[in-house]
């Protein structure tokens, strides 16, 4: 025995079968909107009221929105005192990396009290998925995704690498 | 003779330089209503701006243009010329090339027995602001309207594709459709005032009624109207009657034109509106006449009185005229940005079931209301 549900299609009134009046019913609300937005724009080319939207377009480059606090956008590694990378180069995420995005070279540190240090440190940002593992999976809080760095292109795949300097001191509006 | 050639030539030069510059403008009108109606900013980026210190005034005066994105309907001229122009190897060459310029032709020529003023006098010479003063224009402008068909079948046909065999269909099926409906509506307006020359019409919408209600067609024939305008939108093929196109989910008849072709399909459209337009002012909002403009000036019910020179009385009904028919394309616009797509059955049930047997009582009454009136 299949369970059936019945759902009842509203029924239409006779005036709304009629059709025009719902047609200027529909017009109206659509012709307010029109001529509410265009008396707006108006008064916001000659520079009034400009607290009242007229539209809720954001400029794109022009205007930004505000990203969340927690919006994961492009990689910094983040300093010591002295300006050099935190990054110890245990390849952490690099192994943890779903995409295979990182490429670390790992070399000595001249301080004995730290084992290793990045020789290279890059990241294709062309495979990176932005899944954020890599941050989880380091244990020196060297690698962060916190730059509000959103517009990522290039013309070439080359120029989707990301090396250490860069990562070291990310930039905004980077072109390749 | 000659010169009788030169002055009807001008007359079609500007209405057609008139007809065009519309039909282009609609794409920016299309753009920009749609986003003011919907809290939108619209298409503004496609800017010109002179590279050189020296054009700072000429950048300056660029300036509102620009943020108007009135350069856009240039870019999409652009745009449409420099595309590839594709015909289907398995497509018929000839009909597939000569389809949109059918589309266009009959979609242009209509506009030739439109009055845009009344008589003018220069220079000796009296000229009636008509580019052919037709005797049976009304049925003139519904031949050429109801040969556009032809242009959208055949390119549903000659791309020998299934889906747009199967659009072109649906768009003669619905135009044959609604080409009755319209045909049976203007016939009450044609009893009322007794003419299907289109300037007699639009001169006879200047009596008054018990002295001062201007006897415009919207008056004296209210369903004519609406039903005119609906089914006037349906020979268009806009939304909510574009089931032959269906842009985006059921295939139309020129899923495979691309380029320019494409672009006349789509110029043909605008200028089928812009038609609807100029025909629902003519015939029912009193095409030229300004209420109470009288040859020599206005003369109000009350007895007031304003003298005019002749050419100023020229120049208002021709603005009228321009004024009526925008606001019938920002109409039939909103109508385009408000409603939904009818499905297939339902637009032919409201033209054959709803609109037809409405139109047929409607001339029924209106020739029993001429007789009484006549008696």
């Amino acid at each position: 025995m299949i369970r059936t549900k019945v759902i009842q299609q509203p029924k239409l009134s006779w005036w709304e079968k009629l059709y025009f009046p719902e047609v200027f019913r529909g017009l109206a609300l659509t012709s307010k909107h029109f001529f509410k937005n265009l008396i707006l724009h108006f008064f916001h080319s000659i520079g009034l009221f400009r607290r009242i939207l007229a539209a809720v377009t954001i400029q794109y480059p022009e205007q930004k929105w505000l990203l969340p606090l927690r919006a994961k956008t492009r990689h910094r590694l983040t300093q010591r005192e002295d300006g050099s990378p935190r990054c110890v180069a245990c390849m952490m995420c690099e192994t943890v990396c779903p995409a295979k995005c990182i490429y670390i070279v790992a070399e000595e540190h001249p301080d004995p009290n730290i084992e290793k240090r990045p020789k290279s440190f890059d990241i294709d940002l062309g495979k990176c998925v932005f899944c954020g593992f890599c941050v989880e999976a380091c244990p020196e809080d060297a690698i962060r995704m916190d730059t509000k760095i959103i517009d990522t292109s290039a013309y070439s795949r080359e120029a989707m690498m990301l090396d250490i300097t860069e990562l070291l001191n990310p930039t905004v509006g980077r072109k390749a | 003779m000659i010169s009788h050639l030169v002055v009807q030539s001008i007359l079609a030069a500007i209405m057609i330089g008139f007809v065009f510059n519309l039909a282009a403008l609609h794409t920016w009108i299309e753009r920009k209503q749609s986003a003011l109606m919907q809290d939108r900013i619209g298409a503004n980026r496609a800017w010109v701006v002179l590279p050189w210190k020296w054009a700072a005034p000429i950048n300056w005066l660029l300036m509102p243009i620009n943020r108007l994105g009135l350069f856009h309907p240039i870019a999409d001229a652009i745009k449409m010329f420099m595309k590839e122009d594709y015909i289907p190897p398995t497509g018929n060459k000839f009909l597939h090339t000569i389809a949109p310029c059918l589309s266009l032709f009959f979609g242009l020529i209509g506009f030739a027995a439109i009055p845009f003023g009344n008589t003018i006098g220069i220079g000796g010479r009296i000229i009636n602001l008509q580019v052919a003063n037709i005797n049976v224009a009304l049925l003139y402008i519904f031949a050429v309207a109801s040969m556009g068909v032809y242009g959208v079948v055949l390119a549903g046909f000659s791309s020998n594709n299934n889906y747009s065999t199967l659009g072109g269909l649906r768009a003669s099926s619905q135009m044959l459709s609604y080409e009755i409906a319209i045909g049976l509506t203007i016939m009450g307006i044609v009893m009322i005032y007794g003419s299907l020359n289109l300037q007699e019409l639009v001169r006879a919408q200047g009596q008054y009624l018990f002295g001062w209600i201007p006897m415009w067609g919207l008056i004296v024939q209210p369903i004519g109207f609406l039903l005119f305008l609906a089914a006037g939108i349906a020979e268009t093929k806009r939304i909510p009657y574009d089931a032959p196109e269906g842009e985006s989910e059921i295939i139309g008849y020129f899923t495979e034109y691309s380029g320019m072709k494409f672009g006349m399909f789509f110029f043909a459209d605008y200028l089928e509106t812009i038609m609807i337009a100029c025909l629902a002012t003519t015939l029912f909002m009193g095409g030229w006449q300004v209420p109470y403009l009288m040859q020599s000036g206005f003369e109000f019910p009350w007895g007031h009185i304003i003298n005019l020179a002749p050419l100023t009385v020229s120049g208002l009904q021709i603005l009228a005229f321009v004024l009526k028919v925008l606001f019938f394309c920002w109409l039939f616009m909103a109508v385009r940005w408000t409603l939904p797509r009818f499905r297939y059955d339902q637009l032919l049930r409201l033209g054959w079931h709803y609109m037809f047997p409405i139109a047929l009582v409607n001339v029924f009454v209106t020739a029993v209301i001429v007789l009484w009136v006549m008696r």
